[in-house]
């Protein structure tokens, strides 16, 4: 199987079983509080991780370019006005410009 | 929306990082997760394996497990109707359905789903059909956008000294072995930093938020 193939197969199986354990196997019971604990700061270890590799990596090196720059614009427009959209459309914005120079 | 916006870019992005239009729709129409999706793509597409790409797409979909056992007791019917129910948990629903007394509306989370899906499945169609008609993504700066988008998501989560700190930490980790390690290692190694939930400040500032939740209003 291809990449993209075995990505959308696990990504389809794992996500569906993860939705469903919730509600059939847990029924109501409380989830113990070192997994809850552990679950809350996930997301801000993987995002943050994200937008690190995505806004200063450039394949195998660190690298400050034109998404670095747009990241950081969008980023500093959700700060401070809280809209999602403006935050993209202005990261993409800022990126084609300083790509364009 | 910009959910609108975000499904178009996905497609595009998509299809960049070696999806057939194809596969990218059918990504979009059976895992209906966004950012596990755009977190799988972006590894693919900075070469990393497939098995990378479903790991960290799992991480991302983990908070799934706490929050649709949250709604499990809200819904009607057999095990087998709730799990197909439980399929429906997306962010967006799950917040807006939450009566805040620890029970959810059922009719208004599937219905928020279904309108978001409809959103997130046909703003991939246009990007991943359509994308390649715009050009080279990367002249308009479209690769910005996701990174951007978990910007976002990020900002919501720094609410706590904890939280921007394994912020930090996971981000430095990421960085430092980008060099050392292949593609898609980073971010699944930086996943780690949130073991600093098993602290037992962590654990005991937990348990203080479910029984403040708990108690009758």
């Amino acid at each position: 199987m291809s990449t993209p193939a075995i990505v959308i197969a696990g990504c389809c199986a794992i996500t569906a079983a993860i939705k469903a354990v919730g509600p059939v196997a847990l029924g109501g019971r409380e989830l113990p509080t070192w997994f809850t604990s552990v679950v809350i700061l996930l997301s801000p270890a993987l995002l943050a991780a994200l937008v690190a590799t995505q806004a200063f990596a450039q394949g195998d090196h660190l690298a400050l370019d034109a998404d670095t720059a747009g990241v950081a614009a969008g980023g500093l427009v959700i700060w401070r006005t809280g809209s999602i959209i403006a935050c993209v459309v202005l990261a993409a914005a800022v990126t084609a410009a300083v790509r364009a120079l | 929306m910009a959910g609108f916006i975000l499904a178009v870019s996905f497609g595009i992005l998509a299809v960049e990082a070696g999806f057939s239009p194809l596969a990218a729709i059918v990504f979009s129409a059976i895992v209906f997760a966004g950012s596990a999706q755009f977190a799988s793509i972006s590894i693919v597409g900075a070469g990393g394996g497939a098995g990378a790409a479903v790991a960290a797409a799992t991480l991302m979909n983990s908070r799934f497990v706490p929050m649709s056992a949250a709604v499990g007791p809200s819904f009607s019917g057999g095990p087998l109707k709730r799990a197909a129910k439980g399929q429906t948990v997306v962010d967006a629903s799950w917040a807006m359905s939450s009566r805040g007394d620890g029970t959810f509306d059922e009719q208004l989370l599937i219905g928020a789903s279904a309108i978001a899906y409809a959103t997130w499945v046909s703003g991939t169609v246009v990007g991943a059909i359509w994308g390649d008609k715009l050009g080279d993504p990367s002249s308009f700066g479209l690769d910005a956008i996701f990174p951007a988008f978990f910007f976002g998501l990020l900002l919501n989560e720094l609410r706590s000294r904890r939280a921007r700190g394994v912020a930090a930490l996971g981000a430095a980790t990421a960085l430092v072995l980008v060099p050392i390690t292949p593609p898609g290692v980073p971010v699944l190694v930086a996943s780690l930093a949130s073991l600093v939930g098993l602290s037992r400040r962590a654990r005991a500032e937990v348990l203080e938020r479910q029984e403040a939740e708990g108690e009758p209003r």
